[in-house]
């Protein structure tokens, strides 16, 4: 009678499901503040930079013949779910481990190191939709898309800002000092990559010697399948490609930041 | 007790002054020799952008409307712009550190156990964000300089100006933050801090706007700024320059009273 245990074992999903619940339970209360980021972010650039900085650009060879504005759209989509993915992930991951400790609280109950990163992925998966939906919605106000490639748009985005997200939860999964590691990441690796990666000017005006950066970034592979989607104009092997890289990102970065949730959580 | 307030300090109702904000500026000084990395790199920021622009949006837009209406190149547009962006900038995310300060490090609760008062907290760390500006300042002065982009010997007072836009930025958004209560919240400045960035003809000219919208922009402190350093690069002055120079000061006036009132009421009553 006594020896009732209170905790029931939970399957897998079921146990990651149930940190987006926890997620949910946070976010009804706060989401005011988090609006810029849920959308509105890009939705800013795109009228600046889209409308305002495009007003003086001539649609030419640079934006593939088309107006600045449907030029840049799907790319912004794709820029503003990198920066979500990676501000979700930074400081809100450690804070987990570190300040918050709500990852020590959650995995002294049935529920696996492994299920609060699934939680934490799955969570970061809906924001991002939900974001690029956001997004998509008002820039159709703006007639910033030319056709229904729109919703692929919003799938590469997912996918880009997963790929971001995972890669810095890996990071944070074995950041154990939070002095400079994140400040950092964002000043040597988020802007440049924001800059450089193809969203605002296509990265042939880049110099050689610095533009296998921009192959690096994944921003770079998920603009490029953007853009394609709205714009057409790449190959069947390109495509490929490019959703290969960011598979494979978001493969090798769980597989570490799984390693390193164990590490720190069960020890 | 050792400080002996001045006659202006006795004619102004101010009774947080105690002559030591330069303990807070020493404090911060040591605090940052452990991260100097990240200090430095924050004037990495504007050379990013401005190489972007060299690279990228020049080849985009070569060529816009200047402040005396004859076309300039683009990247000379945007230099002073984004010159102006990043002392505002610096100052503000200064204001990231203070919210740690004073939400979870209670920093401030320690500060003011000794004989310091709210006062001198405002203009210490006021002191320390326009030191930190001019750093940048002078470091992305030194690049334009170097790529042709200042026109004039006026350019040289672009830094009392850029330290005149730490000092208002910082003191505003000191007192703005002090009424942030979670990490979540630090997203309004953002929410803020983005726009005026983007929309205070930073990267295009004032008349591309619908004028119902000029009036609204003329309204950002960043657009002053702005004016007033894309003038000085270019050696043009207008009547208008002492107006963005007044809304200046009196943001700065502003500021300081607001944030050391905020933090006088948060932490003494």
């Amino acid at each position: 009678m006594a020896t009732a245990s209170a905790a029931r074992v939970v399957g897998p999903l079921r146990g990651a499901w149930l940190r987006v619940e926890g997620h949910w339970t946070w976010y009804r209360r706060h989401w005011v503040s988090t609006l810029y980021s849920t959308g509105l972010q890009p939705v800013v650039f795109l009228a600046a930079m889209g409308l305002g900085f495009g007003s003086q650009v001539k649609a030419g060879p640079a934006t593939g013949g088309v107006p600045y504005l449907v030029y840049l759209a799907p790319a912004l989509l794709v820029a503003g779910a990198a920066q979500l993915g990676i501000g979700e992930s930074s400081y809100p991951v450690l804070s987990g481990f570190k300040w918050q400790k709500d990852y020590l609280a959650v995995t002294a109950t049935p529920v696996s190191p492994g299920q609060v990163l699934g939680g934490h992925l799955i969570w970061t998966t809906l924001r991002l939709t939900t974001a690029g939906l956001v997004y998509g919605l008002i820039a159709l106000l703006f007639g910033a898309w030319p056709n229904a490639g729109a919703l692929i748009v919003v799938l590469v985005g997912t996918l880009t800002g997963l790929a971001c997200a995972v890669l810095v939860t890996a990071l944070a999964a074995y950041t154990f000092d939070e002095g400079q590691r994140f400040g950092l990441l964002f000043r040597f690796v988020l802007t440049p990559m924001t800059l450089f990666s193809g969203t605002f000017f296509p990265i042939t005006q880049i110099p050689v010697f610095l533009r296998w950066l921009a192959w690096l970034s994944p921003l770079w592979h998920g603009t490029e399948l953007a853009r394609a989607a709205t714009l057409g104009g790449l190959g069947a092997g390109a495509v490929l490609g490019h959703l290969a890289y960011l598979i494979v990102l978001v493969l090798a970065g769980w597989a570490i930041a799984h390693r390193g949730f164990y590490r720190r959580l069960v020890a | 007790m050792t400080a002996r307030p001045g006659l202006l300090l006795r004619i102004l109702p101010i009774t947080g002054y105690h002559g030591r904000a330069g303990a807070l500026i020493e404090r911060s000084l040591v605090v940052s020799g452990r991260s100097w990395l990240i200090l430095v790199s924050g004037a990495l920021e504007p050379l990013l952008y401005l190489l972007a622009f060299q690279i990228g949006f020049g080849k985009l837009v070569t060529t816009v409307a200047g402040p005396d209406g004859r076309p300039m190149s683009y990247v000379a547009f945007v230099a002073p712009a984004l010159l102006a962006a990043s002392a505002m900038n610096g100052a503000v995310f200064e204001s990231y550190n203070m919210f740690f300060k004073l939400r979870y490090a209670n920093h401030y609760e320690a500060v003011l156990a000794t004989p310091v008062g709210p006062l001198d907290v405002a203009l210490g760390e006021i002191g320390w964000a326009m030191l930190r500006g001019g750093l940048y300042t002078v470091a992305f002065m030194g690049i334009t300089g170097a790529m042709g982009l200042l026109t004039s010997w006026w350019a040289l007072a672009l830094l009392p100006v850029a330290l005149l836009v730490s000092f208002a930025f910082s003191a505003i958004s000191m007192a703005l933050v002090s009424f942030l209560k979670s990490t979540s919240q630090l997203d309004y400045i953002q929410l803020v801090l983005m726009p005026m960035f983007l929309f205070s003809t930073t990267f295009f000219p004032l008349a591309v706007y619908p004028e119902a919208l000029q009036w609204l922009v003329r309204c950002f402190p960043l657009y002053h700024a702005i004016e007033l350093m894309r003038g000085l690069a270019a050696g043009f002055f207008s009547w208008g320059m002492a107006g963005n120079l007044a809304y200046l000061l009196a943001l700065a006036a502003l500021g300081v009273w607001g944030a050391t009132r905020r933090i006088a009421k948060l932490l003494l009553t």
